[in-house]
């Protein structure tokens, strides 16, 4: 892992304010999101890599199941890391950091099944991994080569949202067709799962997605990764409670699982889905995780939080703990951990070799797709564009 | 597209002629469409049981179900945004939203989802999504009941923006705006609702996204959409009996514009009066202003003029009479276009 040094940026405009104190504010936050998350919070592997029970939300896991789950967590971290790169290369505008949140996405991420939909936010690289989007996909958003690569229906993956909680709508009322369309009731049945973070929760799209989600039992995991931070405001700027109480206010199950524990979260989430596709949804899940790399690559988090905060969360690193685990359990050797090392290594070489041979797209295509049923006016436009850039043909411009 | 004048129907269809109030017409219309697709749903505030506040819906519940009719919680954004989820899911919502006043709670989910799903996915998301307003003043209403929010929408790349102004039109073009794979916003001229006309459920032959040509002139043309329409065909009869023919144009769609026909006349009457209810600045009225003199520049005898409400916020109703269009101010600014 790099050094928060690396992370953050180093602008001479932010170096001064690197240093300076910490508002009481700040600390009061930094010291709560560095709490256990309370008692209600749901573990099934504790930082140290120790295996512990839950009373309602156990699972059996294979040794081979587990060691899935740490290769996933693996190459998400290292296209996570080789995005960052290459954005400090230039060679994309901006990158969303998943840092940290490996196990929060993975453990959704594999607890869904082919028919479920996911209606992702912006960092949901981890879980786009799950539904078998190529990462270069993700890639091409902050190039600025396409604004959606994917095929959303193949995959099942809906678009990235960047306004803030848009998506928790769009999810409920797709969830709202599901259960329209006959498709819950039995362990067959669709569900859909809806990302969003700690400060979305403050739009009112978002509580307008729990109404409307209670009013109709629509099938919809609502998962916020808590991550402690919406840029540099705080958890405690968007709520006077944990946001998991939130959920018995609407009338449906807020449960709060250890966002840095894989195996949580891949328990609470197989539990939710279960309950949506027996149509006994909404469920909330608050996964409470941390934001280890800056908000964005734009961002300067030395400006807001404190070091002490992060290298306490160091300690609960999702990856880690599963290797602990792994190697306790004798279920992995150190063959398994080079070869995962390895396939990173090749997944990131792939991607960067992806990345910057992304083609640009052709001019016309800004005129492309704005309807499905064509604009005569619209298309004049684009025909009069074609005409001018003709003009040129062979010419010096 | 093609760019009918007068509409004349041709087919030879069963004639089922019916008159019908422009509500009724609009209420008739989305049964017809709900008993055609199963997958067409109407969502709203009290559209249910009461049949929306202005009985648009009414019935509909009753035969159709609460789950093809949807009384929905009171939040705008809410019934736009699981709008387009349920339009993802194959569904072929019909929001309504019950005043113009009230659509800008859902404005984000309608700008920002609505207009650009299609965009973004490369094609591959459709949303075929009817968003409808009850729009404009003159029912004497309090504030936010009265305004003319269209503009905003037009200026939107990705949706399609429509308003009828009779019976007939509401009848077809409602149908039409479902039929359409593209969302539309569907603007229904509130004060008209009860006005009736004659409607042929046989057939039409307008499509959605044209203009009209209502009457034809040789001195001057109007056109107008919506409430604003009958105002221009009783300027244009007033202005007959002073012995001036004016060309009366239905624009119906205002996204995307279709001015061939105006083009047409213009070119014919050398003059223009555009007549709406919403303030002029950056509006459609301001649009079809510069188009025009783009296109007939050595036509025209007179410069473009515009009646429209002012850039004020809609006034307390006692004001509203003198805040619309009327027939005076319309012949006012016809005069003066003669007098150039
Ligand atoms: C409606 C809206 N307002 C502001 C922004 C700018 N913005 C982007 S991300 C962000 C913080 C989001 O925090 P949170 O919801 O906790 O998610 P996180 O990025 O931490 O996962 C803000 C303010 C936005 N994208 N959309």
């Amino acid at each position: 892992m790099s050094s928060p040094e690396q992370w953050t940026g180093s602008g001479p405009e932010s170096a001064p304010a690197a240093t300076a104190a910490p508002t009481a504010e700040q600390v009061i936050a930094g010291l709560r999101a560095t709490d256990e998350g309370g008692a209600d919070l749901v573990q099934l592997l504790t930082p140290e890599g120790e295996r512990v029970r839950h009373p309602d939300f156990d699972i059996d896991i294979t040794p081979e199941e587990l060691r899935g789950l740490y290769r996933d967590m693996v190459l998400v971290r290292r296209v996570d890391r080789e995005a960052n790169a290459l954005q400090r290369k230039g060679q994309l505008g901006l990158w969303v950091p998943l840092l940290g949140q490996e196990a929060a996405q993975i453990g959704a991420g594999r607890a869904l099944k082919p028919q479920d939909q996911v209606f992702p936010s912006y960092r949901e690289h981890g879980v786009a991994w799950c539904r078998d989007i190529p990462p270069v996909d993700l890639l091409s958003i902050f190039r600025g080569t396409d604004n959606c690569a994917w095929d959303p229906i193949k995959h099942k993956f809906h678009p990235y949202t960047i306004v803030i909680g848009n998506q928790v709508l769009n999810a409920t009322g797709y969830a709202m067709g599901q259960r329209f369309d006959g498709k819950v009731g039995d362990p067959d049945g669709e569900a859909t799962i809806c990302f969003f973070g700690d400060g979305a929760t403050s739009q009112g799209d978002v509580h307008e997605g729990f109404v409307w989600a209670a009013v109709y039992d629509a099938p919809v995991v609502f998962y916020c990764q808590n991550n402690q931070w919406a840029i540099s405001e705080p958890t405690e700027r968007q709520s006077r409670l944990p946001l998991y109480h939130r959920a018995r206010g609407y009338g449906f199950p807020g449960i709060r699982v250890d966002g840095n524990d894989v195996l949580a979260c891949l328990a609470v989430s197989r539990w939710a889905l279960e309950e949506c596709r027996n149509g006994n949804g909404p469920v909330l899940i608050e996964a409470f995780t941390y934001r280890m790399d800056a908000h964005t690559t734009s961002d300067d988090p030395s400006r807001y939080r404190l070091s002490e905060e992060l290298e306490v969360w160091k300690l609960k690193d999702p990856i880690e703990r599963v290797k602990v685990h792994l190697v306790k359990q004798q279920w992995a050797d150190q063959d398994f951990f080079d070869s995962v090392e390895a396939e990173s290594e090749q997944v990131a070489i792939e991607l960067r070799d992806k990345c910057v041979n992304l083609p640009d797209p052709s001019a016309e295509s800004i005129f492309g797709n704005v309807y499905a049923e064509g604009n005569p006016v619209l298309e004049a436009q684009r025909d009069e564009f074609l005409a001018y850039h003709a003009g040129f043909a062979g010419g010096e411009h | 597209m093609a760019a009918p004048t007068v509409d004349r129907p041709t087919d030879a269809g069963p004639a089922a002629v019916r008159t019908l109030t422009l509500a009724k017409a609009l209420n008739t219309g989305l049964r017809t469409a709900m008993e055609n697709n199963p997958k067409v749903i109407v969502m709203g505030e009290d559209v249910g049981k009461l049949g929306g506040v202005f009985r648009i819906t009414d019935g509909l519940q009753k035969d159709f179900g609460e789950q093809r009719v949807l009384d929905t919680p009171l939040a705008e954004s809410g019934i736009i945004g699981t709008a387009v989820g349920l339009a993802i899911r194959g569904y072929r919502p019909v929001c309504e939203i019950q005043f113009d006043g009230f659509i800008f709670p859902g404005f984000d989910q309608i700008v920002s989802q609505v207009a650009k799903l299609h965009y973004r996915t490369s094609g591959r998301v459709k949303l075929p999504l009817v968003i409808r307003v009850p729009f404009g003043g003159g029912i004497g209403a309090v504030e936010h009941h009265s305004e003319s929010p269209e503009s905003y929408f037009a200026h939107t790349a990705g949706l399609k923006v429509v308003s009828c102004s009779n019976p007939s039109d509401a009848y077809w073009m409602i149908q039409q705006a479902i039929d359409c794979d593209d969302p539309v916003l569907f603007f229904e001229p509130k004060r008209r609702y009860y006005e009736k006309g004659e409607v042929d459920t046989a057939s039409t032959t307008t499509p959605l996204f044209s203009s009209r040509v209502l009457r034809e002139g040789t001195d001057a043309t109007l056109v107008a959409y919506g409430p604003m329409v009958r105002t221009a065909l009783e300027a244009a009869s007033a202005a007959a009996e002073e012995g001036h023919s004016l060309s009366v144009i239905d624009l119906r769609s205002l996204s995307p514009l279709d001015l061939g026909p105006v083009y047409e006349s213009v070119r014919r009457t050398g003059r223009l009066v555009v007549v709406t209810e919403a303030p002029s600045e950056s509006s459609i009225s301001g649009e079809i202003a510069t188009r025009v003199q783009q296109e007939c520049f050595y036509s025209l005898q007179a410069p473009v003029l515009r009646v429209t409400g002012f850039d004020t916020p809609y006034p307390p109703s006692k004001l509203e009479e003198e805040y619309l269009p009327d027939l005076d101010r319309v012949l006012h600014a016809v005069d003066r276009s003669l007098a150039f």
